[in-house]
């Protein structure tokens, strides 16, 4: 973004929740929205004694999404102690990686530019605090809280941008790519509302042309892709306004507040952060072997970047459908359903961009009967969205046989469509006079009448050439 | 190096343990003794010496993704100190 | 009524082989002696009388074979499930696990019965005792002196006869130290042969279950049934060949290396007498004894003194008054204010100055000045007996410098209270097995006998440990006057 010779610089930390069956360092089942307290064990819940074990799901997953976004697979890699003090974190310390993450150094390209990824790495999820009391349950004010330990240990992946992002709208698009990434390579459904897909942002400003980086904030709390956005470009322009004004940027963590679209700083705490990370004493070293890593690769579905690719070049269709269609791999699917039963993948595209509802209520044989009955002239493209509707209402239905059952077959060749325009025309002698005298304008509202007649069923086109024909 | 009663505080802080005057002093004085006689360590050559966080050197301990049954709820908030709501309550946090 | 001092886990199941005494009988004279005489010992927190006393029932009742209904005592920082369980402090007084610890499961899948929970240093930090948040443990062999530490109650409680066996954490000498004070044996196995899983840790790189017993054969039995691997511990492998209970009475071919090196740490000449006394006896066993160096050795205290106590800062700071344990607040308090209130009063002066240190050696701007280069130092500690085991089969040396020490005597000088373990602590940043046998006295007091070896060679080193004890002779009853019930 380039505002008043402004360039933005924005670096991403992504936290994305692995959807395996158990947590990430105890058995307890990793599921989202159970009764407080009812998924916890001593391990999840710091017992004395207890001991975490890693894994291996989450260890895989976690290279399958190193393996998407094309990093380096660490040949050893290592668990850390990260120590804090939060009533959220059971042991006082978040077993994470350090110096020694799993993934580093891949990237992902997105909008013609090319997104490096520092970092991704395995670490758990805190509890939650439910906090009661106070004025409408925020934590200002706040009587007291209460911990929920459930979501306490699931497992959690870290992905780190580099600064490589431009704008918000660029930083949205790249997170919107990178969560159909990983939906498509299965490891995380990235719901943003259950807090499975999270998004902090780095963001800081400088002069166009400048080289070096300037002091930037730490955004944090956008839970949505539509506050992701709005939070970048307002902390952007208090940026610019502040250092325009002869400010200076401080250093600071900013918390977005999505009901008065504003960003407020959090109060600073009494210590500096100070994590004093160690190795975890309790966990031995990972060492993903070479045949596990081919092992993840070989099972790797076709990912976004790779499909938008073959959808413009196996159906024809320009970037922006081919990505529009690539939002989340559900809606790819549809597509190539669709384009497939019916043959045409171009107006598969269409259908499926302009009726989202369709995916995961209309099977897509019934979308794509639709298609073949417009392609093959059954029906008019107007009564292909009448069909659409009923479909929706009955969508096990067959599309011919609603056409049938509501007479809806086009009309264009049969002498039915003849009889009407000789009736449309012997009923406005006015109109075929003033179109002979050359006031050709007034055919529109023959075919108005003929199309009124047919509900649709014939092609205003048509109409119009066997208008014009009768008349000449 | 000698410990400050600065640096105990700073660390007492880091550690939630809180103080009293006494306490401070001793730690000071008992901490700067202790640290003067792991000092001795830095007489040592240690260039290119890797660091050693296990004594058994084994990877890749891992076990498979399948969940198990929880604990009760009653039976873990049976040790809670202040039990609320199905929960651990404890006093605002800021 | 059954004489329990000085009888052996080995000599109970023979009595109890041969119905010569009912496992409730046998329970009931260790208990009833535990009654009569720990008022003036104190190794136990907690006993488990009728709890025991059913267990023990049930045995006679349905019949039992091998150790099943041999009493044991376990150290208070083995989680149990049900049962009390403080790690010796006020922290976690009252305190009930919802779990058995893996050691303990094995312990009750061999039918041996416990007696009680004893006491310890809290946390398992100290090397007397003294620092248990519920009063101190008193030697059976001089109750104006320490019993050892930490595992001190479980070392007292083999000693006076409370128990045949117990269990006891060694994270820099807490097993070995107190087995040489109270003139028992006691073995530290090698790092991941036994579960931690149900361990209260302290220092989770160095800490071991291991055995107390009055005989090498009773802590071999006991440790076929405590080690193997735990899937709930990711530290935890099965040793390379079963423990096996040691027979043969000769040390031909052994090679003991004694090592100048940590002897010259500085070694009371009482200590120093009965420990060469035993090397002759060694020697007229068929044992070679040669030189062997350490050269590392003497920096071994201070790099566990950042290592254990950083391990250590981490480990402690769960305990904050959330889920479970002490928790002390006041009106108007935030959280904050709650764990610094609760950690302050919850935890003993000496447990606050290892959190300190740790912390301060973890902290911004000193972690490679302090726990990275003790880190580096435990890679020279292993090379070194790496080295040493090319040479040796065992490294042997008095377990303690000193003899049991008078309680109080070294309580307000931390660093003099910390240099007990200067023999013990380089084995544990190794990693390796070790075990103390009593070798005679000094001034009226045990002394003990350590003997190492390389990683996974139990066998060998009970096999040594066994043929020496044999030769020595060690009579393991404490004076008359002291614990007679």
């Amino acid at each position: 973004m380039s505002v008043d010779g402004w360039e933005a610089v924005i670096g991403l930390e992504i936290h994305v929740q692995l959807n395996t069956d158990s947590k990430m360092f105890c058995a307890c089942a990793n599921v989202f929205g159970a009764e407080p307290n009812t998924l916890t064990c001593p391990v999840c819940l710091g017992y004395p004694g207890a001991l975490p074990t890693i894994n291996g799901g989450a260890v895989d997953k976690a290279i399958q999404i190193g393996l998407a976004l094309d990093c380096e697979i660490a040949g050893r890699c290592q668990f850390h102690r990260k120590n804090y003090f939060y009533p959220d974190s059971p042991k006082a310390y978040q077993i994470s990686q350090y110096d020694q993450p799993i993934c580093t150094r891949g990237h992902l390209d997105v909008d013609g530019g090319r997104i490096g990824i520092t970092r991704a790495h395995l670490e758990e999820d805190a509890a939650k605090l439910v906090h009661a009391g106070g004025s409408g349950g925020r934590i200002a004010g706040a009587e007291s809280s209460v911990v929920d330990f459930n979501r306490c240990g699931t497992p959690l992946v870290e992905i780190v941008t580099e600064p490589d992002l431009r704008s918000p709208e660029q930083a949205v698009a790249f997170l919107g790519l990178l969560k159909n990434t990983l939906q498509t390579i299965g490891v995380s459904d990235c719901d943003m509302e259950k807090g499975s897909l999270r998004c902090d942002a780095n963001v800081s400003v400088r002069r166009a042309g400048e080289m070096g980086l300037g002091t930037k904030t730490e955004l944090k709390n956008m839970n949505s892709f539509k506050f992701l956005g709005e939070g970048m470009a307002a902390e952007i322009r208090r940026q610019i306004d502040l250092l325009e004004a002869g400010g200076e940027v401080r250093q600071e963590t900013l918390h977005y507040d999505p009901q008065a679209r504003a960003l407020h700083a959090r109060r600073s705490k009494e210590e500096a952060d100070d994590y004093r990370y160690f190795p975890e004493p309790d966990l031995v070293p990972l060492e993903p072997s070479a045949d596990t890593v081919r092992r993840l690769r070989d099972a790797m579905p076709e990912l976004p970047a790779a499909r938008i690719a073959r959808f413009r070049e196996t159906y024809g269709l320009s970037e922006q459908d081919a990505t529009d269609l690539n939002a989340a791999p559900e809606i790819a699917d549809y597509f190539e359903a669709v384009a497939g039963a019916s043959g045409d993948g171009k107006a598969a595209s269409d259908w499926v961009r302009n009726q989202p509802g369709a995916v995961g209520t209309i099977p897509a044989e019934g979308l794509a009967g639709v298609v073949k009955l417009i392609t093959a002239g059954t029906i008019t493209a107007t009564i292909g969205k009448q069909v659409y509707a009923l479909l929706e209402s009955d969508p096990s239905a067959d599309p011919a046989a609603l056409v049938e059952e509501h007479g809806l077959a086009s009309i264009g060749d049969s002498s039915e469509l003849e009889g009407m325009v000789a009736e449309v025309l012997a009923q406005n002698p006015q109109f075929v006079e003033q179109f002979r005298a050359g006031k050709e304008g007034v055919i529109n509202a023959l075919v108005g009448q003929v199309m009124k007649q047919t509900r649709g069923r014939a092609d205003a086109r048509q109409v119009q050439q066997l208008l014009r024909d009768r008349m000449q | 190096m000698a410990i400050s009663s600065d640096d105990v505080l700073h660390v007492a802080r880091l550690a939630r343990l809180r103080l009293t005057d006494d306490e401070v002093t001793r730690m000071t004085e008992q901490l700067s003794t202790i640290i003067g006689h792991v000092e001795q360590l830095s007489s040592l050559d240690l260039q290119g010496v890797e660091p050693t966080a296990h004594a058994l050197d084994l990877t890749n301990r891992v076990r498979a993704d399948a969940a198990r049954p929880s604990w009760p709820r009653d039976e873990v908030l049976r040790n809670a100190p202040d039990p609320a709501d199905g929960g651990f309550r404890v006093p605002p946090t800021a | 009524m059954t004489e329990t001092l000085g009888l052996t886990a080995e000599r109970c199941v023979e009595l109890l082989d041969a119905r010569e005494v009912s496992c409730r009988e046998l329970v009931t004279a260790y208990l009833d002696r535990i009654q009569a005489a720990d008022g003036g010992i104190h190794a136990f927190l907690r006993t488990r009388r009728e709890a025991a006393l059913a267990e023990a029932d049930g045995f006679d009742r349905d019949g039992r074979t091998g150790l099943q209904g041999v009493p044991i005592a376990l150290k208070d920082i083995l989680c149990t499930k049900g049962e009390e369980t403080t790690a010796g402090s006020r922290i976690l007084e009252g305190h009930i696990p919802i779990y058995d610890g893996g050691c303990v499961t094995r312990v009750k899948a061999a039918g041996l019965v416990a007696l009680g929970k004893t006491n310890m240093d809290e946390f398992a930090m100290g090397s007397s005792t003294e620092n248990s948040a519920f009063g101190v443990t008193h030697n059976p062999w001089d109750t104006e002196r320490v019993p050892g530490g930490s595992s001190g109650g479980s070392a007292a409680a083999v000693a006076a006869g409370f128990a045949p066996l117990s269990l006891g954490t060694d994270t820099g000498g807490s097993i070995r130290q107190p087995a040489a004070l109270c003139g028992v044996v006691g073995m530290k196995p090698t790092y991941g042969a036994v579960s931690r899983y149900g361990l209260i840790a302290f220092a989770s790189s160095l800490d071991q279950i291991g055995p107390f017993a009055l005989t090498v054969r009773d802590a071999a039995l006991l440790m076929q049934v405590i080690c193997g691997k735990d899937p709930c511990d990711s530290t935890s492998v099965d040793l390379p060949e079963p423990i096996e209970v040691p027979s043969a009475g000769s040390m031909r071919g052994v090679r003991l290396g004694v090592p100048s090196d940590l002897l010259a740490q500085g070694v009371e000449p009482g200590v120093r007498e009965a420990f060469d006394a035993s090397l002759a006896a060694a020697e007229g066993l068929g044992a070679e004894i040669v030189e062997t160096a350490l050269p590392h050795a003497g920096y071994a205290l201070p790099a566990y003194y950042l290592i254990a106590p950083a391990e250590a800062s981490a480990n402690l700071s769960r305990f904050d008054g959330v889920r479970y344990g002490l928790r002390l607040a006041e009106p108007g308090d935030t959280v904050g204010d709650m764990y610094g209130r609760t950690r302050a009063a919850g935890f003993g002066p000496e447990v606050k100055r290892r959190i300190m240190l740790g912390t301060y050696a973890l902290s911004a701007g000193y972690y490679d000045a302090y726990y990275g280069m003790a880190q580096k130092v435990r890679t020279r500690i292993r090379e070194d007996f790496a080295a040493a085991f090319a040479d040796v089969d065992l490294v042997v040396s008095p377990t303690s410098p000193t003899v049991a020490f008078r309680i109080g005597e070294r309580v307000d000088d931390p660093w003099a209270m910390y240099a007990s373990d200067v023999l013990t602590v380089p084995v544990n940043l190794a990693g390796l097995p070790g075990i103390s046998i009593p070798c005679g006295t000094s001034e009226g007091l045990p002394v003990g006998f350590q003997m190492v070896g390389p990683a996974f060679s139990e066998n060998r080193i009970l096999r040594a440990a066994h043929a020496l004890e044999s030769a020595i002779g060690f009579d393991p009853r404490p004076p008359a006057t002291v614990v007679r019930a």
